[in-house]
């Protein structure tokens, strides 16, 4: 790494636990520095005085430390050669095998100009029904899991990608379990289809403020698959409320004034970066996004997922139905924006109107639920409409479901005349007399 | 002779720049910083003693204390003239189009008028007239819209026309009239000039009250909550609560000459589908595309923030532009909450004492002053212009006591308020018949509109239908208290008038090519036919057969509302419902 500019200093004027201060000149706003061979990035300069976020923490550092200047923002070398290797959030291997050769770029680049993207229009089918059918995926879109701590999001998370007919995924794991990691290695060495995976990896041993870098890490090395290679390009995010906290825990440390839930004010600006990397070019390449947002006691008035909710595309919920013992996709809440675009299109014409209907039925299902509970008689159309919606749990929104669109329009069908009148469907008359009762 | 300020650069944290100056320096003035052979925008926020901050419109990476600065002696401007119709800008209206690559590169500014298109002048102004600001010195045809050439808004003061230049063939730099001001000193003018966005144009006679309705083709603004052509409006609502699919329709429907699109901090997909389908899609109204009357300000949530600020101003001037010339605009930014956002961070990194949630202190003085921009105007011709603006709040959490929803509310007039629990039981458009209101109802001038336009009936239908639904919504109340047997029959028909209206009325389905834009004069057949079945005394066996009997019948409306208006179908249906009332209905 040594070069022959490269400036050292050897004094520290100030140390927090995430930063240190010292007095340098003609320093690079975002340039990178090892402060006593940590890595470290300038986050601010007043004057001669510079402040750099030390990037494993300041344990140990003492003010004499040297702190040496690279003369550049973090990289990363691009080249084929990435695919199916492992690393660790700055771009290091950590699977034992060579240093990757290949173009230098910088990471967190430049954002396409929306005037040169196309409109997302493929979908992207996963064989779960909660997902295809009522809440579509499209390629270039940017969708996360809202998911409690203790539901199977990286399992789903990991049978969507391993489904997805894509030509990389890339696995950006922020504060990722030693177990989950390993869950996903094996996953996708299982799968036979390692060669096509890439994974920026800091897991819960590494320090926290690491995980800054893995997003733009893994999306740098996206864009050179999309733009470069004109590939399909999947890339998972876990999980970013992790990463979320490392934002606020290095903006705390920088006396910023926080807002809500001691987050920075800069919250918005700063997911958005990230989750905007999502696009569809004209060129055919790609880049989706899917991650992983966990809640604290399903709140997600909380800033994260309330941020993250206004800049993604929608977003899934993953539910433990208590009548049929199976975890679904919750059809209340989740939501793909994007499904407009390809459902009924892609997909055959009665899509539409029996995704709401089934999930009108299943809320009219809900209340009757809410009545029964309180202690009501159910009218024959409430129990009508509660066993429909078991039914609809078990056959369609559980998670274990693996069948193709036609397959679950054609289910959803079956149990519409299986409970209900025609009148009580309320869907246009031409696509009731064609699929109904057949 | 004054000479440029120029500066170095002191301190950098992200986008806020502290550069030490060696002149006079304004407050809001432009100024470009030096990184390499890139010169990056950036705007002076405050200043104090020898330094200025400035919130950079790029990203500062590789900036380095003792860079050059130079400033532009100006506030941050727009060009305006012949050519910004249908086209893409940036926040800093940059034409996105003539961009090269497929990534935005820093410092990459490109020109927002075409300079090279030639445009067919004639003239309206005659050598010896007495012009002021704002006044038509001439026209041309931009696409199919009258584009008025107007004396500068910049001149203050009363000029004479000295010269005005035949009709005929010209590019924008053409000086198109000379005009002489009362100490003899001449000024040549062009079809083009330039405006500091920041302030409002307000070349013209005076601003009236919103007198007239601007309709949008959805049925539950148009015929419960109307907004005025002129007016204020605003959205608010959690995500996922159909914002955004509502504002597009309003932009593909609403009844308006010029429509820009200022998105603000939001999605790119969003303003690519309106890249994509705007150009297709055709305005019924006037049977040319969609992108014809739109203009597109798109500042998207990955775009450098400090840019997303200057969006709604440069939006909000354009449209400006065109009320001054007689036309009718219509501003929707998307979202107004991301801008607020945007001020946020500056005020922080600025170390400002933060008001609520963080937000600056002005918060509520910069929303409303922005908010009255908007308006009907004479001008100083008699002829009338308007700037009606609708924007979108996104409130953290979805809840509405919050600073940026607060102020808003006070500054507008129209609030439509989107509800979750509409939304995730897919009744959309998510408007909230209860909590939303349309102050223009309670306008005189908008009343005699409506007589004069509707019958006299209309106003009175309008709060009837109100009453209708907030009797239902008490009755749901209620029966979900009491449960269904709890409760006389009456209260389940009381109930159910109100999801009749509900479904065939308040719901609208955007995305069906029928439903999704329903003209006023099917929205007053449709409402008044739902109306007339709510004031209908019934006779039910018990609340299965009221339900029952309700259910088919707005099984029938809704195969009306998919219907061609007036169609055989539609007629068909129509007979059906009367069929379906006479087996119900009392005597």
């Amino acid at each position: 790494m040594a070069k022959a500019f490269q400036r050292i200093y050897t004094r520290l004027e100030g140390i927090t636990k995430a930063t240190v201060v010292l007095n340098a000149r003609r320093v690079m706003n975002d340039e990178l520095a090892t402060v006593d061979g940590r890595l470290s990035q300038v986050v601010k300069i007043s004057g001669d005085q510079v402040t750099l976020q030390v990037f494993g923490g300041t344990e140990g550092i003492a003010t004499n430390s040297e702190v040496v200047f690279w003369g550049e923002a973090p990289s990363l070398n691009v080249s084929d050669h990435l695919a199916g290797r492992f690393f660790n959030a700055y771009g290091k291997p950590i699977d034992g095998g060579p240093h990757v050769e290949g173009e230098h770029r910088e990471i967190g680049g430049p954002s396409v100009n929306p005037f040169r993207r196309a409109q997302p229009s493929q979908i992207i089918p996963t064989g779960i029904a909660g997902i295809d059918l009522n809440n579509t995926l499209v390629s270039g879109q940017k969708i996360p899991f809202f998911a409690d701590p203790d539901q199977p999001y990286n399992q789903v998370m990991a049978t969507v990608a391993l489904r997805a007919d894509v030509d990389k995924i890339i696995l950006g794991g922020m504060g990722l379990t030693n177990d989950d990691y390993l869950f996903f290695r094996q996953s996708f060495e299982n799968a036979g289809k390692l060669s096509r995976i890439i994974s920026f990896v800091n897991t819960t041993d590494d320090p926290p403020v690491e995980r800054l870098l893995i997003p733009d890490m893994a999306l740098t090395a996206a864009e050179y698959f999309a733009v470069d290679k004109n590939e399909k390009v999947l890339v998972l995010l876990t999980d970013m409320t992790l990463y979320a906290d490392a934002l606020s825990i290095v903006s705390n440390r920088m006396d910023q004034i926080p807002s809500k839930d001691s987050m920075p004010g800069s919250l918005y600006s700063d997911l958005a970066k990230i989750y905007e990397k999502a696009v569809q070019l004209p060129s055919g390449g790609s880049i989706t996004i899917i991650a992983v947002t966990t809640l604290s006691g399903g709140d997600i008035t909380h800033a994260i997922p309330d941020n993250t909710g206004y800049i993604t595309e929608g977003q899934l919920f993953l539910r433990h139905d208590s009548d049929t013992g199976k975890v679904i996709v919750d059809p209340f809440r989740s939501l793909s924006r994007l499904k407009q675009l390809v459902i009924g299109k892609q997909t055959r014409e009665d899509h539409n109107h029996v995704m709401n209907t089934a999930i009108r039925l299943y809320a009219d299902a809900a209340d009757a639920k809410t009545k029964l509970e309180n202690g009501f008689d159910l009218s024959d159309y409430d129990l009508r409409a509660l066993d429909f919606a078991k039914e609809y749990s078990l056959q369609l929104l559980s998670i274990d479901v693996n069948i193709n669109v036609t397959e679950m329009l054609e289910r959803t069908w079956k149990l519409f005349a299986k409970y209900f009148t025609i009148e009580e469907l309320s869907i246009r008359e031409d696509l009731v007399e064609k699929y109904y009762g057949h | 002779m004054q000479t440029q300020t120029t500066g170095k650069v002191r301190g950098i944290i992200a986008n806020l720049v502290t550069i030490e100056v060696d002149g006079p320096v304004a407050q809001n003035e432009i100024c470009f910083i030096h990184l390499g052979d890139t010169r990056l925008m950036a705007e002076v926020i405050k200043v104090s003693g020898k330094n200025a901050s400035a919130q950079v419109y790029e990203s500062t990476r590789g900036l380095r204390v003792e860079d050059h600065v130079t400033f532009a002696g100006h506030m941050l401007e727009v060009r305006l003239g012949p050519g910004l119709l249908s086209n893409n800008y940036d926040g800093l209206q940059n034409n996105l189009a003539t961009m090269d690559g497929v990534f935005l590169k820093k410092g990459d500014y490109t020109e927002p008028i075409d300079r090279e298109a030639v445009w067919d002048f004639k003239p309206l102004a005659k050598v010896g007239d007495k012009v002021t600001a704002g006044d038509w010195l001439g026209e041309v045809m931009e696409s199919w819209l009258l584009h008025r050439i107007m004396v500068p808004f910049i001149m203050t003061e009363t000029y004479t026309v000295e010269t005005v230049v035949e009709e005929g063939s010209y590019t924008v730099d053409k000086t198109i009239a000379v005009l002489k001001d009362s100490k003899g000193k001449t000024y040549p003018v062009t079809m083009v000039q330039k405006w500091p966005v920041k302030r409002a144009i307000t070349a013209y006679k005076e601003k009236p009250r919103p007198f007239k309705v601007m309709e949008t083709g959805v049925r539950t603004i148009d015929t419960f909550n109307p907004i005025a052509e002129g007016g204020t409006g605003f959205i608010p609502g959690p995500f996922g609560s159909g914002k955004t699919v509502l504002q597009h329709a309003i932009a593909k429907q609403a009844e308006a000459d010029i429509i820009v699109v200022a998105a603000c901090g939001e999605r790119a997909n969003e303003v690519v589908e309106i890249f994509t389908e705007f150009p297709k899609l055709i305005d019924n109204r006037t049977g040319r595309h969609l992108m014809e009357r739109t203009t597109i300000i798109c500042n998207t949530s990955n775009m450098p923030v400090a840019a997303r600020e200057a969006s709604v101003y440069t939006a909000m001037t354009i449209c400006e532009y065109y009320r001054a010339m007689g036309h009718r605009a219509l501003l929707l930014a998307d979202s107004t909450s991301r801008w607020a956002q945007a001020l946020r961070e500056m005020s922080n990194r600025m170390e400002e004492l933060p008001g609520q949630d963080a937000f600056p202190m002005d918060l509520p003085a910069i929303i409303s002053s922005f908010y009255a921009r908007a308006g009907i105007v004479e001008l100083n011709n008699g002829e009338l212009g308007s700037v009606t603006f609708i924007g979108t709040v996104s409130p953290a959490g979805g809840n509405l006591k919050e600073p940026v929803t607060e102020s808003t509310q006070k500054a507008t007039r129209c609030f439509y308020a989107l509800s979750q629990n509409r939304a995730d039981r897919k009744r959309y458009p998510a408007i909230d018949p209860m909590d939303s209101y349309s102050k223009y109802l309670e306008y005189p001038e908008v009343i005699s509109y409506f007589e004069k336009k509707m019958g006299p009936e209309w106003i009175d239908k309008i709060w009837e239908g109100k009453n209708f639904v907030r009797r239902g919504k008490e009755a749901y109340e209620q029966i979900n208290i009491l449960g269904d047997d709890g409760v006389p029959l009456s209260y389940h028909i009381n109930y159910w008038k109100s999801e009749l209206i509900d479904f065939i009325i308040l719901q609208q389905d955007a995305f069906d090519s029928i439903d999704a834009c329903t003209p006023m004069e099917r929205q007053e057949y449709m409402y008044t036919k739902v109306i007339e079945v709510c004031r209908k005394d019934f006779t039910f066996e018990d609340f299965e057969d009221c339900s029952d009997f309700f259910k088919r019948v707005i099984n029938v409306f809704r195969q009306m509302n998919y219907s061609e208006f007036q169609s055989e179908g539609f007629k068909r249906y129509e007979i059906e419902i009367e069929e379906l009332l006479t087996q119900k209905v009392q005597a």
